[in-house]
């Protein structure tokens, strides 16, 4: 069974278009990586696919382990497992980082952190930050690393991640995406992520770079290559010469 | 006055009452002073703070100090309004709330005005003096028990910190959508002397309207009000503060949460007046709108007098963020968790720098109604 299934996605935001008919597979206990240019709509998929508005479903399905949850809530979604690591992750006043971490850890406020969470905690570098408010005043790094914390705590079956490496510094890209791939590995789990840089890849271990264009979805393996072609010929070019060589084996 | 008589004997259901605006005698406290009605039935210093604060009810104390009669009426003035003039009249006492000279109070000290009586109007003066050097933080309590039906509350209350005095008052007002609720407050401030007044006002209330007023006469002199407003069910709510820095170096700030839902009314005022060249004041007022029906007006006043004056406000009303909500909505919370959640957070008593006591205190009162919102 797929994991996740988009099948001919239509979304918009006010009435104006901007996915017409995506196509998506995603198998499980894989990794993805998706490039495309900007504003070729890659926030706006990975934003439908968790619920959030104000993107609009028009025409369509998304299809989470054999389940249609199109029209589901945002939560109901993430109870299912599915997770969004936020490109903007909001700042909310009055809310501190530790009850946010035990709610998506489905604890009490009341309860402390065991030692395994703790650890997690001081390995994030965010023992610090618990009392603080919610990304209040949280440089670009620890924002992304307190997301990304969450998100492993809330152990999803699926992981989306918007840019998880804009705004950060080195160290904590290596941090994030380090421990990422660990969970992945212990948990089984599938993610996909938008990015458009390649240094996540000396972490991620991925076998698929999807480029979207024009609302098409075109995936392709060894995402290294891909991201270098990418680089050297730009997000058109890079597409038809890959399809070109696939058509290619496909005649052999 | 049988200001004597032994906390137990006091009927359950009171007790009760009392607990839910945070008065409970079971907690450490420094003292506790029981208004009901028309009269004052308990009143007991903690041993421990003997000699170093003095509770009673206020037509005691006047019989006990000759003094007292130069605190009584002399920040404010007993011709300023109707209901002012009413508590001049007649009055049926109140609590007389001393902090001797560098006494440091670590427990706070509480007091609690009660209505029982159906259609009652209760009025009472507090006279509180905060002696020179002295620290303390002390929880004032209003209640009305449910069965009262419509009373109304007129009360005075004049504050005197004297020199290197700092104060903490938090007021926590648990009246019921009957009661019609006017406190008269004044403050006077020494050299170097802090004043923080805390209000709370997060049950609904038929309409209360005060505009406590300090006047920063001395030197280094400071108050902040504070104040979380929860207007829902009808209530109607004017709460202003007005502070008046006359000293050299005197500061002021006013920090305000309200939230409005349920055809209800909030109008926060703020005036700031800047009268000595080395003065600074701020206004801030955040204000949250859940539905069509309500109204929330923030008015922010700035005075200066002499060149030097540096007064700054900042005021924003607006609805709860879709963003936050979905946000939290991501971490497994349903649409209403999350958004109890976002006004449990909006309401946050951080502002009122509580002793860590009465921060629990109050959360515990928020959370209770924001969870049932």
């Amino acid at each position: 069974m797929h994991i996740l299934e988009v099948r001919d996605l239509v979304v918009g935001v006010e009435g104006k278009t901007i996915l017409s008919g995506v196509n998506l597979i995603l198998e499980e206990k894989e990794s993805y990586i998706m490039f495309g240019p900007n504003g070729s709509g890659k926030s706006t998929l990975i934003n439908t696919i968790m619920g959030i508005k104000p993107y609009e479903v028009s025409s369509g399905n998304i299809v989470f382990m054999g389940e249609d949850i199109t029209n589901k809530s945002v939560d109901e979604r993430a109870k299912l497992g599915i997770s969004l690591g936020f490109q903007y992750p909001p700042e909310i006043t009055g809310i501190k980082l530790s009850d946010l971490l035990k709610i998506c850890l489905d604890k009490d406020l009341k309860t402390d952190f065991n030692q395994e969470e703790k650890s997690l905690i001081e390995a994030f570098r965010l023992s610090n930050f618990l009392e603080r408010n919610i990304n209040v005043g949280f440089s670009g790094g620890e924002r992304k690393r307190a997301e990304l914390l969450q998100m492993i705590f809330l152990k999803p079956k699926l992981l989306l991640l918007d840019e998880p490496d804009s705004g950060v510094d080195v160290e904590s890209l290596k941090l994030i995406a380090s421990e990422i791939q660990k969970y992945i590995e212990n948990s089984g789990s599938s993610t996909f992520i938008v990015t458009h840089k390649g240094d996540i890849l000396d972490y991620i271990k991925s076998k698929h770079a999807c480029i979207l264009l024009d609302s098409k979805i075109h995936c392709f393996p060894e995402p290294r290559h891909i991201y270098e072609l990418i680089k050297k010929k730009g997000y058109d070019e890079c597409v038809s010469c890959q399809e070109k060589i696939i058509e290619r084996w496909n005649n052999v | 006055m049988s200001e004597k008589s032994e906390l137990k004997t006091i009927p359950h259901k009171i007790l009760a009452e009392a607990s839910k605006a945070g008065i409970d005698i079971n907690d450490p406290v420094s003292g506790t002073l029981l208004h009901i009605d028309r009269e004052t039935i308990y009143s007991k210093v903690n041993e421990f703070f003997n000699g170093k604060i003095e509770l009673l009810d206020t037509k005691v104390a006047l019989q006990k100090y000759a003094w007292l009669n130069d605190y009584m009426w002399q920040i404010i003035d007993r011709e300023k309004d109707e209901f002012t003039k009413k508590v001049a009249t007649d009055f049926s006492g109140g609590y007389f709330i001393r902090i001797l000279k560098n006494a440091e109070v670590t427990l706070p000290l509480q007091s609690c005005l009660m209505i029982t009586e159906r259609g009652l109007e209760q009025k009472v003066h507090n006279i509180i003096i905060a002696e020179e050097g002295s620290k303390a933080n002390i929880l004032s309590s209003c209640v009305q028990h449910s069965a009262a039906g419509s009373a109304s509350h007129l009360g005075i209350s004049e504050f005197y910190i004297q020199k290197n005095a700092t104060l903490n008052f938090t007021m926590v007002h648990n009246w019921t959508e009957e009661t019609k609720v006017r406190p008269r407050s004044t403050a006077l401030i020494d050299d170097g002397g802090t004043f923080i007044s805390n209000y709370i006002c997060i049950r609904p209330v038929r309409d209360v309207q005060m505009y406590p007023v300090a006047y920063c006469n001395g030197e280094e002199s400071k108050v902040s009000f504070n104040s979380i407003l929860y207007a829902q069910k009808k209530s109607s709510l004017d709460v202003g503060s007005k502070a008046i820095l006359n000293g050299k170096n005197s500061r002021a700030e006013m920090i305000t949460r309200s939230v409005s839902r349920e055809n209800s009314m909030t109008i926060v005022r703020g005036l700031i007046e800047g009268n000595n060249a080395q003065c600074k004041g701020h206004l801030e007022c955040k204000g949250l709108i859940l539905d069509d029906e309500s109204y929330i007006q923030s008015i922010p006043e700035m005075i200066a007098r002499k060149k030097g004056v540096e007064i700054t406000h900042e005021a924003a009303i607006g609805k709860i963020s879709e963003k936050e909500i979905l946000y939290l909505m991501s971490r497994k919370l349903t649409n209403d968790q999350a958004v109890s959640m976002i006004i449990r957070g909006f309401m946050d008593v951080g502002i009122m720098a509580l002793s860590k006591s009465l921060t629990e205190e109050v959360n515990n009162m928020i959370n209770l109604v924001a969870n049932a919102s």
